[in-house]
């Protein structure tokens, strides 16, 4: 009799966005923890360790992803305003933005040109179908933005939102080692190129890191996303015969 | 605190429905964000409520990503066929375009006498 109880108790959570919504607040929550235990340290990155952890509950429960996402959409929701928000540490920064609006503009076609270019040429190189190649272009701009870009050149969005995935979570893993190893002292030049290469995901963990290297991250993640939407059309033209 | 999350809401409704009207090839939030930061130029200040609500938002950023993140699950079995080419453009290429941008942006700044490498 207990089983059926319990059966029914499942079922009621089951098909309860309450449920889900729950278990990615407390596993998110747990991330933090072991990311604070850890001292901050970047391999610890508490959206991947929360992926792994919602991944193992999901599979283990089989639960499908659409039905987890019922729950889940609440939190989903707030990528918009908070990606709005991102717009009072870029003020903060308003001094300093001005005096740098020229090496900025120059860093931003730069950076989102070699985003482009290197993922086609690594995935090319490494024998990538014409899918794939199209749907790897867009992934250090934004998520919604790379998913219609890849769409728009012969891509797969589902797919673009995945490498869009991976580049912002390694992209925040290897932030600083890669910086310390170039010496790059300046908290401004640290976060505006995670936010050029590693998206919100990067700025979220530049944040973290510092107001400067979050207000930075933030200015670079926006102007990518508006490079990007500009880049793609004509580097996929320009490169077609090579692809 | 309410007053600010109504802003943020507001400045990302005008952006959604921009970019819906005039076809714009960049998310709504997005028009939204520059929308507040031109807002915050044009009055010459951050009111408290604005400060607070955003802060609250960007504390937990992390945490708003993750239900996007676990669709991954959905397409383990595309990325298994061409594992490598994807990940390798992902994890090699971000780490390539991050070196370029640093790379590019202290040049720059030293170039236009603009750097402040001890902060």
């Amino acid at each position: 009799m207990a089983d059926v109880g319990l059966f029914r108790v499942w079922v009621f959570l089951s098909s309860s966005p309450l449920l889900w919504l729950t278990v990615t607040v407390l596993v998110y929550l747990a991330a933090l923890w072991l990311y604070t235990r850890s001292g901050g340290h970047s391999l610890v990155n508490p959206i991947l360790l929360s992926v792994v952890g919602l991944v193992g509950v999901l599979h283990f429960t089989a639960t499908p992803y659409p039905v987890y996402f019922e729950g889940a959409k609440f939190v989903h929701f707030l990528i918009g305003p908070a990606t709005v928000a991102l717009a009072v540490p870029l003020y903060a920064q308003l001094e300093r933005l001005k005096s740098m609006w020229l090496p900025i503009g120059v860093a931003v076609v730069v950076g989102s040109t070699v985003a482009i270019v290197s993922a086609l040429a690594i995935g090319r190189v490494l024998g990538a179908s014409h899918t794939t190649l199209m749907s790897l272009a867009p992934k250090s701009s934004t998520l919604p933005i790379a998913m219609s870009m890849a769409e728009q050149i012969g891509g797969v969005p589902a797919l673009a939102a995945m490498a869009v995935a991976v580049t912002g979570i390694s992209g925040a893993m290897m932030a600083r080692g890669l910086l310390n190893l170039l010496r790059i002292e300046d908290p401004a030049v640290r976060g505006f190129s995670v936010g050029i290469a590693a998206h919100a995901a990067g700025t979220a963990r530049a944040l973290q890191v510092g107001t400067v290297n979050g207000a930075f991250a933030a200015l670079a993640l926006a102007l990518n996303s508006i490079a990007t939407a500009f880049l793609i059309p004509l580097l996929v033209r320009v490169l077609r015969p090579l692809l | 605190m309410v007053h600010g999350f109504a802003l943020l809401l507001v400045c990302q409704l005008i952006g959604e429905v921009a970019v819906q009207a005039l076809s714009l090839p960049v998310p709504g939030p997005l028009i939204g964000m520059l929308l507040l930061f031109v807002g915050l130029l044009v009055r010459g200040g951050l009111p408290d409520e604005v400060r607070d609500a955003a802060n609250a938002m960007l504390r937990h950023l992390m945490l708003l990503f993750i239900p996007a993140v676990t669709g991954v699950m959905m397409y383990f079995d595309r990325i298994a066929r061409e594992w490598l080419p994807f990940m390798a453009a992902c994890i090699v290429g971000t780490a390539i375009t991050m070196i370029a941008t640093a790379l590019t942006l202290r040049w720059m700044l030293r170039v236009t006498g603009t750097a402040r490498d001890r902060e």
